[in-house]
């Protein structure tokens, strides 16, 4: 292999080698060429295998598919509307909790952490990660739930003035079990994602352009905020869209603790569904043709709106490199 | 960093190489040495199919890979042949049946008992008709100190409380039966119709039994409906309901094997009934049974053989294994009817698979 290709040009010329050589350089050419395509296949069949296991749905109900919130399993009429809402609100919400935690940890573990702390720190966030999400399912449902309903959801929703919009995004039944605690979780289960790779991304920071920063007297904080962050920055929002990626397809933690209600979920203790939990719950027992084909049209809306995701991370990317 | 991540896939590609080694040799053995057959289906009966599978292997040989993948998924898998029987809790119409060629029938019984969380009340306490439990359901009785559940327990201390409704949000059997129970009773249902899921008009949908009595659990006010076996072995306090007959029946296996041995099965072609509302004083009303489908036409005789072998067998020797986990075996006349209907399932030339010992 080296030999062929480290060989000069004129001691290569041997008529049996080179002929040899030129094959094999071809075969290798093709192999990888296969692998790069080899995903790229996958990806086209995964998508045009959904579209048509789901034509029966898109046939039957037409755009009212995407614009109605009403799953009814006995008289055959579907619609995603409710499960686009209920993922798009807890992987937001998700979202919205889990940035600032993970910049803090991130932040904490690179620039301020005493040596002594790092690794155990840094090896629970990792440690998070590795647990199954049923895990976070079964304690969400067991143990978080009826202590985010005693601790939170009821003192909030005792503390709401009757007649108030406050009241009425907070109303739901007091155990727990809703769309707010499901973001909570999702939040726990994205965390050491974006944790993970936001202090990956601070350790590239060369030392130098911190060191100048201070050498120029500049605070611990305002090296954060105006060297270390702007550095950053491109990356951060692939790290966030990744976290926002598995969010949005989370599944078995979401169906114990969203209360999977379908339609639109109407306060944040209120029972919802998303579109993952959806497919996990009904597909096994989905005997219709008009009921599996909307479960796939279900999944090939929740592959659109994750593809959306990753193009616009990569739009922002691209824009961010080109400042 | 990276060389960690690629490092530890490496790894787990290695060990799930491995794995995967290790179950074809795993999967081949038994093959060698005695007949294996699959089926695949209804979750609910699956600790029973397993446990008489471990009870004739020893004596058989018999190797039963049974996958419970759910009742929809088992009906997928025997209509495109992958599996030599499929397994459902909610029977096919003989029409249905007659369109793929398949015979169905019944193994065990089973039944759907609602649970509450009332802590003011004993368990078993509260009774509750079939239209007033199909009105808690609609959302119309919201409180548990409604004039319709007060009327039907009379000095029992009803508290001022809301009702949470909590239902299956998964796809099963029990809301079948659960939900045919309502239809059956109660004319205000049929807005909601029966079916393995239905658009609930109130309520939290918990994930399997385990979701349900969960949410149960942890809601006073709440309630819900799980299978008689999961409600039995972890002691969730259950609601009595009136039958037919007008009598308030508590959940028992007595009250489950009333319900079958009132049916009358001799004129459900197919098996084709559900033990809903059955007759007979003290059955209780909402019980099913769980059901086997195979193929009429068996293309290998000997798989036929083993498939219908091994329930003869069960029906024979396996009832004190369905008592012990809380399942309620067949009444015996049910039994020979089956038995007889397996004449139908014929091998290539056109003769039966499998005839049953002569009593």
């Amino acid at each position: 292999m080296t030999a062929t290709t480290d060989i000069p040009p004129a001691v290569a010329a041997a008529p049996p080698r080179s002929a040899f050589g030129a094959a094999f350089d071809r075969g290798f050419e093709i192999l990888c060429f296969a692998s790069a395509t080899f995903l790229l296949t996958a990806l086209g069949g995964i998508v045009v295998s959904l579209a048509i296991g789901g034509w029966p749905a898109f046939q039957a109900f037409g755009f009212a598919f995407f614009t109605s919130a009403e799953w009814d399993p006995v008289q055959e009429i579907y619609g995603s509307a409710g499960a686009v809402a209920g993922t798009l609100i807890s992987a937001s919400l998700a979202l919205l909790f889990a940035l600032p935690l993970s910049f803090g940890i991130a932040i904490f573990l690179v620039e301020l952490c005493p040596p002594v702390l790092r690794r155990p720190i840094g090896t629970a966030v990792e440690l998070l990660a590795g647990i199954p999400s049923i895990v976070y399912g079964m304690w969400g449902l067991f143990v978080f739930a009826p202590w985010f309903a005693k601790h939170v959801q009821m003192p909030i929703m005792m503390s709401a003035k009757p007649g108030t919009l406050w009241e009425k995004i907070t109303t739901g039944v007091p155990n727990g079990a809703g769309i707010l605690s499901a973001s909570i979780i999702l939040a726990i289960m994205i965390l050491p994602f974006i944790a993970a790779t936001m202090r990956e991304l601070l350790l590239t920071i060369p030392a130098q352009v911190r060191e100048s920063a201070y050498g120029l007297g500049s605070t611990t904080f305002e090296v954060i905020r105006k060297v270390s962050l702007p550095y950053i920055r491109t990356g951060a929002i692939g790290a966030v869209m990744l976290g926002l990626g598995r969010a949005l397809g989370e599944t078995m933690a979401v169906t114990f603790i969203i209360g999977n209600a379908h339609g639109f979920p109407t306060s944040l203790f209120a029972s919802g569904s998303t579109i993952a939990s959806t497919i996990a719950n009904e597909f096994a027992e989905a005997t219709g043709v008009l009921h599996t084909s909307s479960l796939i049209a279900l999944g090939l809306v929740l592959f659109i709106i994750t593809f959306a995701v990753l193009a616009i991370a990569r739009l922002l990317i691209g824009r961010q490199a080109n400042l | 960093m990276y060389r960690k991540i690629v490092l530890g896939l490496a790894a787990c590609l290695a060990l799930s190489a491995c794995g995967q080694n290790d179950g074809k040799k795993g999967d081949a053995a038994p093959a060698a040495s005695g007949v294996q057959i699959s089926g695949a289906g209804a979750s609910f009966p699956a600790p029973l199919y397993a446990k008489w599978a471990e009870l004739q292997k020893a004596d058989t040989g018999l190797a039963l890979n049974y996958q419970a993948i759910g009742s929809g998924g088992g009906i997928k898998q025997i209509k495109a042949k992958t599996v030599a029987f499929g397994a459902t809790d909610k029977p096919l119409k003989p029409e249905e049946l007659e369109a793929d060629g398949l015979a169905q029938f019944p193994t065990v019984i089973g039944g759907v008992v609602p649970i509450v969380n009332l802590p003011d009340l004993q368990p078993g306490q509260l009774k509750l008709t079939g239209p007033v439990l199909a009105d808690i359901f609609l959302g119309k009785v919201k409180k548990w100190n409604d004039p319709a559940i007060a009327a039907l327990n009379a000095g029992a201390k009803l508290p001022n409380l809301p009702i949470t409704v909590v239902h299956r949000s998964d796809g099963s059997g029990t809301s079948f039966l659960f939900t045919s129970y309502l239809t059956a009773v109660a004319p205000q249902w049929a807005s909601v119709g029966a079916s393995d899921a239905v658009k609930w008009p109130t309520g939290q949908g918990g994930k399997g039994n385990d979701g349900v009595s969960g949410y149960v659990k942890q809601t006073p006010g709440a309630i819900g409906y799980v299978e008689y076996a999961f409600a039995k072995q972890n002691g969730l306090p259950q609601a009595s309901l009136q039958n037919a007959a007008g009598q308030f029946v508590a959940p028992t296996a007595e009250s489950f094997a009333a319900a079958a041995a009132g049916a009358d099965w001799t004129k459900a072609p197919g098996f084709y009934l559900l033990l809903i509302n059955q007759p007979g004083a003290g059955a209780w009303p909402i019980t099913g049974a769980t059901f086997i489908l195979i193929h009429k036409q068996q293309a290998d005789a000997a798989t036929g053989k083993a498939v219908l072998g091994f329930f003869d067998r069960a029906y024979s020797t396996g009832d004190a294994a369905a008592s012990e986990l809380a399942y309620v075996p067949l009444p015996a006349a049910l039994k020979d009817q089956v038995r007889q209907s397996w004449s139908a399932v014929v091998g290539p030339d056109g003769k039966p698979v499998f005839t049953p010992a002569a009593k």
